[in-house]
């Protein structure tokens, strides 16, 4: 199964980034076949609907399910719409959400934020 | 004349001073931009009101005519589009209705509809004409009901109630504004809204004046702002509790209180002064 998850730096064993749609990179991780890629976020500098945006991109990557710690309610709504699964992710690093994962220790993220189009979010 | 009213914050009195100063004079018109919480007309109570809807245009793409190229939702600024398995979704709210998507599609596949977002009141108070434009609970925008506020003004002398702030609903609500009164509370915190107000009118080269509300016996760091900055101030209305009261009991203090009818007189023949 293929995941993304967002992230400040190409390295899977940093810290996850805190928000999604102003997200450097996405990590894109084959959880099959162990391979990691990285994608840029298009969204990055968009002066708004980021997270739509961000999110359409996650999903034509061809990913399943998605690590984060927290979404604006338009990007939820494109990923519940593409039927991706969507995981609250704990702190630390990627590669360490990934090993919960594996052993389906992480919960599923099912609130979400009115996003914070243009204020920021940090 | 084209008079706006406007604020750095909430509450400083931009309705008080828009609503009195419109009773002040002949052939006037009262337009209320605030079209969040318009409440110019609890004032006016218009009668005679007549309702025109306010809409926007929205894409709709027809799924017969799609082949899915993307190129709308590759165009659209805003993002406002995504397409996700196969099928597009709008997101109404973050659409700004520039019509792009429908001009970028090679197939004619988006069509526009038009989208309620808020409705303009027209009534009359004596001779007054009073306008107020209303925006739908939940809509992320009042800018198109401003624009189309702003687009027909009815009368000679037209008075234009602003939304506080300095955001772009302000500087719509100001752009066919000859002149602008600032209102402003005496204290530290009024000060630090009035610059931001200041800033814009600056910005935008508009002519305009002080009115300090709410004035009392104590310090008055906005007169000593206006003092050191050399701004004019056009008048100092106090903090006097009959006028309080009277406009909290929803008068117009023009019609019920013959200091606050002289204050309001003597604005606008100091706002005829200076704009001719």
């Amino acid at each position: 199964m293929k995941i993304a998850i967002p992230m400040e730096e190409k390295s899977i064993n940093t810290n996850i980034c805190v928000t999604f749609g102003r997200a450097l990179f996405f990590l894109i991780f084959d959880t099959d076949t162990e391979e990691e890629k990285y994608i840029e976020n298009p969204a990055l500098s968009a002066q708004g609907g980021a997270g739509i945006k961000a999110a359409q991109a996650v999903i034509d990557a061809g990913v399943e399910a998605v690590i984060l710690p927290r979404l604006g309610q338009n990007a939820a709504e494109v990923f519940q719409t593409g039927q991706i699964v969507l995981y609250k992710a704990e702190f630390g690093s990627a590669k360490h959400n990934i090993e919960l994962l594996k052993e389906c220790k992480l919960s599923k993220l099912t609130e979400f934020h009115s996003g914070f189009h243009g204020r920021g979010g940090r | 004349m084209n008079i706006a009213v406007l604020s750095g914050k909430g509450g400083t009195g931009k309705t008080f001073v828009s609503c009195n100063l419109a009773s002040a004079i002949e052939k006037s018109a009262y337009i209320d931009c605030d079209v969040e919480e318009p409440n110019g007309h609890l004032f006016f109570k218009p009668t005679d009101v007549c309702s025109q809807k306010v809409c926007v245009k929205i894409p709709q793409i027809l799924a017969d005519r799609c082949n899915h190229c993307r190129k709308c939702v590759d165009f659209c600024h805003f993002n406002a589009l995504a397409f996700i398995k196969e099928e597009p979704m709008l997101f109404r709210g973050v659409c700004h209705s520039c019509g792009g998507c429908k001009i970028v599609c090679p197939n004619q596949a988006v069509v526009e509809k038009d989208y309620s977002i808020g409705e303009i009141r027209t009534g009359k108070h004596r001779s007054i004409i009073v306008k107020t434009g209303i925006m739908n609970i939940g809509e992320e925008s009042g800018v198109p009901i401003i624009r189309e506020l702003i687009k027909n003004l009815p009368c000679k002398n037209n008075i234009i109630d602003c939304p506080p702030g300095s955001a772009c609903t302000v500087m719509e609500s100001i752009k066919e504004a000859d002149y602008c009164v600032i209102v402003a509370e005496p204290s530290i915190f009024g000060v630090h809204n009035f610059q931001m107000v200041y800033k814009l009118v600056k910005i935008l080269k508009k002519p305009f004046g002080i009115v300090i509300n709410k004035v009392n016996d104590l310090n008055n760091p906005m007169q000593e702002l206006c003092e050191k900055l050399q701004l004019p101030v056009l008048e100092q209305i106090p903090f006097a509790c009959e006028i309080a009261a009277q406009n909290a009991a929803g008068n117009l203090v023009y019609e019920t209180n013959q200091k606050a009818k002289e204050i309001f007189e003597r604005l606008y023949a100091k706002i005829s002064e200076v704009v001719k």
